[in-house]
């Protein structure tokens, strides 16, 4: 995905002499491409994410389109209140570029894991938050946020290893997209977390359980109406994010069952809890923190338990989907806890 | 004299400026009346127009960020007796449904930056120097920060940026008026010694009298000759300047007037030259 932004950002360069690229010292190997073809627009402004905010507030305050580019947790914590403060108060059209969500840098450590931006960012009015969810809908959000007036922030993925299969670079703030369809089940993800959302899919696919699977790209402003409309045919849904539980795209579900009545349960797959002492890969962690195909499945099966328990007016009895089993490719695992 | 040309607006007096501050400050029943006499003089040169180094017709090139938020009263009476504000606007400071609160906005004409949050403001006047050098653009971008401001760490990472990347079209003025709001600066973050440490990270640095509008005007003039390096004005101020009572005081940084106190801060006032 950062191959795509640097090639979007060159295409958008050659025609827009407003747009300007900075960093706070990262991008080694992916941002050259840009600071090669155009090196007065490039500016490495050093480990000062703070700074490097309040310049790009200046520099849209005085007409430019000014990108900037980190580690997501860097580029979007380490300068929350100047972000605050600076586009978004003031309404300027500043690009906040955020690389690596959940767990992708993974042997990084925790301080390198981005799990709380969204949230903290999606509570800010007016500001677009974005999580594209492979690099043709990366390309499609940039293009189309390019030209508008106010501030966005961009959760981008490191590498280009997975299209999402029937989302074809389909992106519209405000919407969300469906990119396969069941009866039996629904999963929610947030950006990228849909290819974790459709190995779910395939393997209760196996079992004769058909899903509909949603991904939310748009966070802010959220597709409100989109969810409302898919809710509302389903008595369970299953939300997944590479994000805390609290203030993602399961938290929106939340907020737009509650906010129309819907009667519809929904299972939150977040990290609940603070990832420290606890090093691996991507994989490792997700399955650690309840966010693996395997977990999704499993919340699955014990949505659709729960509301045929409810239809049929019966006690519900734990365990009971165990009883379903699992293709051999995916290892039963334990139902997620309840998100606090 | 650095600039050719007349006052635009003489009616922009310290004089008129705390005058106003005090009025203001007493209708309101707020604070922070320290702070903005303390800058009173320098926001006086600045908004006279004596200071403005590239005219468009009657408008100036040069922009101004005020990054001491808190002392945004002063700079309301400056864009009133400019004219830009109107009596019944300003009458509005801190009143419901106003747009004047004590730190300013930047929907207001003559605000460039909604400030109030300590450490912002330099970051944005850099950028803004930055965008004038990008677009050719003459002029310059002056920002006025408080001696308080450099505890705030990112205050040092735009004087870095500046230093780095030559912006010679930036000139910061810091208010040294050797207080903050709970103690002096050298009893809460030492500052001293202030200005090996400006010289330290690439900056060309002078010194003037806060109150003296002459030697604010000469060195401002000085300034906006481009020498390659940022440059800062070490402006030694006192808080609650030209009131006796105030002069210095830490409880008004956050004290309101009461009646008495308001007749006579504003006897001491117009007593002033």
């Amino acid at each position: 995905m950062r191959k795509a932004l640097v090639r979007t950002l060159i295409e958008l360069a050659e025609k827009d002499p407003r747009v300007l690229l900075m960093t706070a010292d990262l991008g080694y190997t992916v941002l050259e491409p840009f600071a090669e073809r155009f090196p007065d627009r490039f500016f490495n402004v050093g480990v000062a994410e703070q700074n490097m905010i309040g310049l790009a507030t200046g520099l849209a305050d005085s007409g430019f389109i000014p990108y900037v580019y980190s580690i997501a947790t860097f580029a979007a914590l380490r300068p929350y209140e100047f972000i605050r403060n600076g586009p978004v108060l003031q309404k300027l059209p500043v690009r906040i570029i955020g690389v690596g969500g959940g767990f992708e840098y993974d042997h990084a450590g925790p301080t390198h894991y981005a799990l709380e931006d969204v949230g903290a960012l999606r509570m800010q009015p007016g500001l677009q938050v974005i999580t594209p969810a492979d690099s043709g809908q990366c390309r499609s959000a940039l293009l189309h946020v390019h030209g508008g007036g106010g501030p966005a922030y961009f959760r981008l993925g490191k590498d280009d290893v997975y299209a999402v299969p029937g989302l074809s670079g389909r992106f519209e703030p405000g919407r969300a997209h469906v990119v396969r369809q069941g009866n039996d089940a629904l999963f929610i993800a947030m950006g990228p977390a849909a290819a974790l959302a459709l190995r779910a899919a395939d393997a209760l696919s196996v079992q004769g359980m058909e899903s509909t699977v949603m991904v939310v790209s748009s966070m802010s402003p959220a597709p409100v109406e989109d969810l409302r409309a898919l809710l509302s045919r389903f008595p369970f849904a299953v939300t997944v994010e590479a994000h805390y539980a609290t203030g993602g795209v399961g938290s929106l579900v939340c907020e737009v069952v509650a906010e129309h009545n819907l009667d519809c349960r929904v299972t939150r797959c977040g990290v609940t809890r603070n990832p420290s002492g606890e090093q691996g890969d991507q994989e490792f962690l997700n399955r650690l923190h309840g966010i693996s195909p395997e977990h999704l499945a499993a919340a699955a099966l014990e949505g659709s338990r729960r509301a045929a328990a409810k239809r049929s007016g019966s006690a519900v009895k734990p365990d009971d989907w165990r009883a379903i089993g699992f293709p051999a490719s995916v290892e039963p695992v334990k139902a997620p806890p309840p998100a606090p | 004299m650095a600039f050719p040309h007349s006052p635009l607006f003489p009616q922009v007096t310290p004089k008129a400026v705390r005058r106003i501050v005090l009025e203001q400050a007493m209708r309101a029943h707020v604070g922070h009346i320290g702070s903005a006499l303390s800058v009173a003089d320098i926001l006086a040169v600045i908004f006279s127009g004596r200071v403005d180094s590239v005219m468009d017709g009657s408008v100036s090139k040069d922009r101004f960020v005020l990054g001491k938020g808190h002392a945004a009263l002063a700079l309301y009476a400056a864009l009133h007796l400019q004219g830009r504000m109107t009596a019944e606007v300003l009458d509005g400071y801190c009143g419901n449904g106003g747009t004047l609160g004590v730190h300013p906005e930047r929907e207001l004409d003559g605000v460039e930056f909604s400030s109030g949050s300590l450490g912002q403001g330099l970051s944005v006047a850099c950028g803004a120097a930055l965008a004038k050098r990008l677009k050719g653009e003459p002029g310059r971008v002056r920002v006025l920060i408080s001696d308080a401001e450099l505890n705030e760490g990112s205050t040092w990472e735009a004087i870095m940026f500046a230093a780095h990347r030559k912006l010679d079209n930036l000139d910061v003025i810091v208010d040294v008026n050797g207080q903050q709001a709970l103690g002096m600066t050298k009893d809460v973050m030492d500052l001293t010694p202030l200005v090996p440490r400006w010289q330290s990270f690439g900056w060309e640095v002078r010194q003037a009298d806060g109150h003296d509008t002459e030697a604010l005007v000469a060195s401002l003039g000085i300034m906006a000759k481009a020498s390659g390096r940022p440059q800062v004005l070490l402006a030694r101020t006192m808080s609650g300047k030209g009131v006796g009572f105030m002069e210095g005081q830490i409880k008004w940084h956050y004290w309101p007037l009461s009646d008495s106190d308001f007749t006579a801060a504003m006897a001491e006032v117009e007593r002033a030259a």
